[in-house]
């Protein structure tokens, strides 16, 4: 038990896809279960939770991160994106579609960590070498091992 | 994964990040997360109060002095390290960040934290005691710089004492470094891994066969006389499921050579 004067609980404010939440929460709380638990933004999946899968990858103040490696109060004022964001109503965006388009998922489990990865890489590097697709993607880890695929499909949206 | 319950504190200047580490002997600097979270999962630690280092500007930035030398703030990420035009005064810095697991954990992770962790199978610790690094220290009772061999205590243990943070990492001038590893998968933690600096006399720092870097200096780079410097230090590695303690022997060898060899080319 924390037996100092500083507080287990802080009130943080979170802007989540452009939509700002501002909620009290346990300094103990990991931002991905923030983000699934609290704003029920269940797209941003937990596969390892020890920071080596990357199915957890959101993007904060413009920076790739893995949300279990991270206290939702460390994002306090900070500008999240999760897959949830990606898509403009209906219309999903140019990787998505390039996903669908390449059967770039499988189970699926990966995707949305996948995605944002891939998302960041496109942002910093619109047209990336293959190499530089290969790298930008080794954080994460696909169960069904569809690299093949999920490598076409981020090749054919940065062309 | 649940944590136990932690304070937390983000302080706004150096004064007070020390104030608040000393009211507490169970509180502990929060850097770029990228190990202690996984501590603190694993119940390895568990910090009464956890004091995030992100809002001191103290520990940020990098600096390249006129006569080459380099400060970076203990909080500088990898990615920074990798991004910075400064950094490449000394280019092993980045290309050895570059190699440090994946765009998410460089991205977070601090050469500050990499240090004052110094788990042996980082990149890092090995890394800076070849390159000839200083380390600045601040307490309530003022700052202190040591070189790498009064930094590294062992596993998990550095000079930083209970109150005390890191705050910068000096490095001088120089350009003619070398780095080798046998990792874990690609870009993975390392097995057995060599840095080597050229500049002036030979400087070589062998990582992941004893609890701190262990640095030595050949008389010359001629590949026998490495391989001999080496075998001199009569190292007793340990043995893991990755390699056994002869194995680890030989690499520290075969990586020293090639370490001594980058450095040559560069
Ligand atoms: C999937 C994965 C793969 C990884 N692969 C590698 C790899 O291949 N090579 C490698 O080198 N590392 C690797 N790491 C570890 C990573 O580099 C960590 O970032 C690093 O070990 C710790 O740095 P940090 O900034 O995250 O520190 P934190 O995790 O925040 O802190 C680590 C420790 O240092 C202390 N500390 C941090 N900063 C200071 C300071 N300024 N003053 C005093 N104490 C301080 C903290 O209190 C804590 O005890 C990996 C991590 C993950 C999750
Ligand atoms: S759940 Fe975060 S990296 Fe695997
Ligand atoms: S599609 Fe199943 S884990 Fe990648």
């Amino acid at each position: 038990m924390a037996t100092s004067a500083v507080p287990t609980e802080r009130a943080i404010s979170v802007t989540v896809n452009g939509t700002t939440y501002d909620r009290e929460v346990e300094a103990r709380k990991l931002l991905i279960h923030f983000l699934r638990d609290d704003l029920d933004l269940t797209g941003s999946h937990i596969g390892c939770d020890t920071g080596n899968c990357g199915a957890c990858s959101v993007i904060v103040d413009g920076t790739l991160v893995k949300s279990c490696m991270l206290l939702a109060v460390q994002a306090d004022g900070a500008r999240v994106e999760t897959v949830e964001g990606l898509a403009a109503g209906d219309e999903l965006s140019k990787l998505q579609q390039a996903f669908t388009a390449h059967h770039a998922l499988q189970c699926g489990y990966c995707t949305p960590g996948m995605l944002m990865s891939a998302t960041a890489l496109l942002r910093a590097n619109p047209s990336p070498s293959d190499d530089e697709i290969r790298k930008a993607l080794q954080g994460n880890i696909c169960r069904c091992t569809g690299y093949w695929n999920i490598f076409e499909a981020v090749k054919a949206a940065a062309e | 994964m649940l944590l136990r319950e932690v304070a937390y504190a983000k302080p706004e200047s150096l004064a007070e990040a020390l104030e608040i580490l000393a009211a507490d002997d169970g509180a502990r600097a929060l850097a770029g997360g990228q190990t202690l979270i996984n501590v603190m999962k694993a119940r390895a630690g568990s910090p009464d109060t956890l004091v995030d280092l992100s809002g001191l500007d103290d520990l940020k930035g990098i600096e390249l002095g006129a006569d080459g030398t380099l400060e970076l703030g203990a909080m500088t990420t990898y990615s920074e390290i990798i991004a910075s035009s400064e950094a490449r005064a000394r280019p092993i810095l980045g290309e050895v960040c570059a190699q440090i697991a994946d765009v998410q954990v460089r991205n977070r992770g601090t050469i500050g934290g990499n240090a004052c962790t110094n788990d042996p199978t980082n990149h890092l610790p090995p890394l800076l005691a070849a390159l000839g690094a200083r380390f600045t220290i601040a307490g309530r009772g003022g700052e202190q710089t040591v070189p790498a061999e009064e930094f590294f205590l062992g596993v998990y243990l550095t000079a930083v004492g209970t109150g005390e943070l890191l705050t910068k990492i000096t490095i001088p001038a120089g350009r003619n470094d070398g780095f080798a590893a046998v990792t874990l998968g690609v870009d993975g933690t390392c097995v057995v891994s060599a840095a080597a600096s050229l500049n002036g006399s030979a400087r070589l720092a062998l990582g992941c066969v004893d609890a701190v870097p262990v640095v030595l200096s050949p008389s010359s780079t001629d590949p026998d006389a490495v391989r001999q410097a080496v075998r001199d230090t009569a190292l007793d590695p340990p043995s893991d499921v990755h390699a056994s303690s002869d194995y680890r022997r030989h690499l520290a060898e075969v990586l020293a050579v090639r370490a001594i060899e980058q450095a040559q080319r560069s």
